[in-house]
């Protein structure tokens, strides 16, 4: 029946403060569901506070190879970096 | 549920809300949180992101006028991110329930205030020297100290920022490095700018700590981890050694390294002047202010483009699933 069930990503918090990792997915009727198995499945060893489930179908994902149009300046500006400007030794921990 | 339960109920929340924070535990959009740490968060949040926002103006208007490509590249690389920031910050906030409309529409009303220092204007370039040099290194110091911030998704951008936020100092001071190593002009310049842009930035963080509103609620609850005084302090302290580096003299005849306390003393900030800046009175504020309503009125046409193509697609969507 698996494939009828919708598929979900699990997002997990492993510690108040942090963010929410994406650490898998399953398939379930529904969210509460999906969030019921998640809890079965990935928090088994006290993994995490907080669990998200979101439907796969929502995630609107780039792909690698649209690298170019979509992070394509990244090495030709420098000058993004700290390290770009060299300041007196007295005062480089700036 | 009587009143009375309902007290009881709310005193039990409140006390394992503090213990949290009490044992630095963050606390995460979806907790319970009583509703003036939540609209003191809003509001300290908006007015952050709004500083971000309303920053871009005097740096903006040296974009063009940078003395060469390197440094208009630079700059432009640098108000492009304080309008990251301001997303972020905004995002933040919008994760205990204020909606986007509802900040803009606090800036533009007057209701909700922005960093006083961006009602200066930006006369030479030595300022985008010193703005970024002293204006950032400011922030940048109030914002380390909110990396620790008690609620989570402001902890988070806390630490985004700083880590961008970086290279803005460092540009700034080396535009001041290059200026004070240069003519007699231009040195001239560099020094004229500090002494602009010395006392607005010691008023960026704020009221001495005895006359803040705000203080000892938001250091209990943890929202501030150091007082207005003590981040002062410290910018003070790192800063003079940066201006005697590049021999740049700091305008203030009390400044004096004090070996008991292990800082500096520094003069009295003119008070009045804050006052009447962060009142709506500095040099620039009608301007500042009028420029963001300007820009958010004239790209509703975008905003309304971007619905309007939404919805067709989404009818053109329907119509061939049907």
């Amino acid at each position: 029946m698996s494939e009828h069930m919708k598929l979900y990503e699990v997002f997990i918090r492993s510690r108040r403060g942090l963010d929410h990792k994406h650490v898998g997915s399953l398939h379930a009727e529904d969210p509460a569901q999906a969030l019921e198995y998640a809890r079965d499945v990935y928090t088994r060893r006290s993994e995490g506070v907080s669990i998200w489930v979101v439907n796969s179908s929502d995630i609107v994902a780039s792909q690698e190879g649209d690298c170019e149009s979509f992070y394509d300046p990244l090495d030709d500006k420098p000058y993004r970096h700290a390290t770009h400007y060299q300041l007196p030794d007295e005062v480089n921990n700036m | 549920m009587t009143t009375e339960h309902h007290e009881q109920d709310l005193a039990a929340l409140e006390q394992r809300f503090q213990a949290r924070i009490d044992a630095e535990e963050k606390i995460e959009p979806k907790d319970w949180m009583p509703e003036k740490y939540r609209q003191n968060l809003i509001r300290q949040i908006s007015q952050h992101a709004h500083s971000e926002v309303i920053g871009m103006q005097p740096e903006g208007n040296w974009i063009t006028r940078a003395p060469s490509l390197h440094r208009k590249c630079i700059l432009l690389a640098k108000v492009q991110d304080e309008g990251g920031h301001g997303l972020y910050l905004y995002s933040s906030a919008e994760t205990l329930g204020a909606s986007r409309e509802e900040m803009i529409e606090a800036l533009h009303a007057g209701r909700a205030k922005y960093a006083s220092i961006f009602n200066y204007p930006a006369l030479t370039w030595a300022d985008i020297g010193a703005i970024g040099w002293l204006v950032d290194g400011a922030a940048i110091v109030n914002q380390v100290s909110l990396q620790r911030t008690s609620y989570g998704p402001y902890a988070r951008g806390m630490v985004r920022i700083c880590k961008e936020e970086s290279f803005h100092q460092r540009q700034g001071y080396h535009i001041m490095m290059t200026l004070a190593r240069g003519s007699e002009e231009q040195k001239a310049m560099a020094q004229d700018s500090l002494n602009r842009f010395w006392w607005p930035s010691l008023m960026m963080f704020g009221p001495h700590d005895a006359e803040s509103a705000h203080s000892a609620q938001s250091m209990k609850w943890k929202i501030k981890r150091q007082s207005n005084d003590e981040l002062r302090q410290k910018f003070v302290d790192q800063t003079v050694k940066q201006a005697e580096v590049i021999g740049l003299t700091i305008p203030d005849p009390d400044l004096q390294w004090n070996e008991q306390r292990g800082h500096y003393d520094f003069g009295e900030i003119d008070w009045e002047e804050f006052t009447r800046v962060i009142n709506g009175d500095g040099p620039c504020n009608r301007q500042r202010l009028a420029h963001h309503v300007r820009a958010h009125e004239e790209g509703q046409w975008v905003r309304d483009a971007i619905t309007a193509h939404e919805a067709k697609k989404r009818q053109r969507n329907d119509r061939q699933a049907a």
